[in-house]
């Protein structure tokens, strides 16, 4: 997510391709460093949709269709 | 004579020096400045526009059909509150009993939580999540992606967003009055919801 833009894709790949996977868990410590927070959208039981925030590539589901890279949040107004 | 002269001339021309310096080195900046490029962010309705409309579609992705026709029809979601015992700032004796509560988020304005079988107003949570980056002149996410961040941070981690974000007492940011009335729409919109379904699952079996 960016200001003014919305969307943007950073990096797609196949995990079970090395290199991808290289360079994905890059662009993710990357976006960790410059202090984004990062989510993966999941179904849980009973069809109810919910985000799973991951601190580390590890903890991203090989199954994951994608992680979101959102600003950290900080107390406002 | 002529020594006298000269040293005359040389402190009358140190004098007015020292009056006009200021004068002429300001003359001179303006002068740089008119011909320096400044940049300047202007402001791109279209551009924000794409944005939102690409975080729309972002949001309607993350979250279900009931969620997102919420979103789409009201202008905000509703997260139901996770935690057993209640938020620990902001919660009353009726969550620390057990109460279901839940969380309404506005784009752009603070998360409110209520108890939906009274709708007793709990507190505001006051979040933002600004990009220092600036990659566009400004820190502000788009509606949509303000909201979606809000609530992949609840469902997330709800514990934690309530720890970051500043709580306030219900009325501090959005009227009371409004949230009720919101929460008024929510009803009479889950009702509408709830009935048309019945009717199209009454065509479909017929």
């Amino acid at each position: 997510m960016k200001p003014g833009h919305g969307e943007v894709l950073l990096a797609e790949g196949d995990l079970e391709v090395r290199e991808d996977e290289q360079r994905l868990v890059q662009e993710f410590r990357r976006q960790l460093d410059d202090g984004m927070w990062a989510a993966v959208p999941t179904t849980a039981q009973g069809g109810r949709r919910e985000a799973r925030m991951v601190r580390s590539f590890e903890d991203v589901p090989r199954d994951a269709d994608r992680v979101i890279f959102f600003p950290r949040a900080a107390g406002g107004c | 004579m002529v020594l006298a002269l000269g040293a005359t001339l040389i402190v009358i021309v140190a004098l007015l020096w020292e009056v006009s310096a200021p004068r002429v080195e300001e003359t001179i900046a303006r002068w740089r400045a008119g011909r320096a490029r400044v940049p300047v962010d202007v402001y791109d309705p279209g551009r924000e526009r794409r944005a939102e409309q690409r975080a729309r579609q972002l949001l309607r992705s993350c979250v279900n059909d009931e969620e997102w026709e919420m979103y789409r029809d009201l202008g905000f979601l509703r997260v139901w509150g996770g935690l057993a015992a209640g938020p620990e700032q902001g919660g009353t004796l009726a969550t620390r009993a057990g109460a279901p509560y839940a969380y309404i988020i506005y784009p752009h304005k603070p998360i409110v939580a209520y108890l939906p079988q009274t709708r007793e107003l709990l507190a505001e949570y006051c979040v933002t999540f600004p990009d220092l980056s600036r990659p566009y002149g400004s820190a502000r996410l788009p509606d949509s992606d303000d909201a979606l961040a809000k609530w992949m941070a609840l469902t997330g981690d709800e514990r934690h967003l309530v720890g970051e974000a500043n709580m306030h007492l219900p009325g501090r940011q959005i009227d009371p009055k409004q949230v009720r009335r919101d929460l008024w729409r929510l009803t009479q919109w889950e009702q509408a919801r709830l009935r048309r379904l019945a009717r199209e699952q009454r065509t479909t079996t017929s």
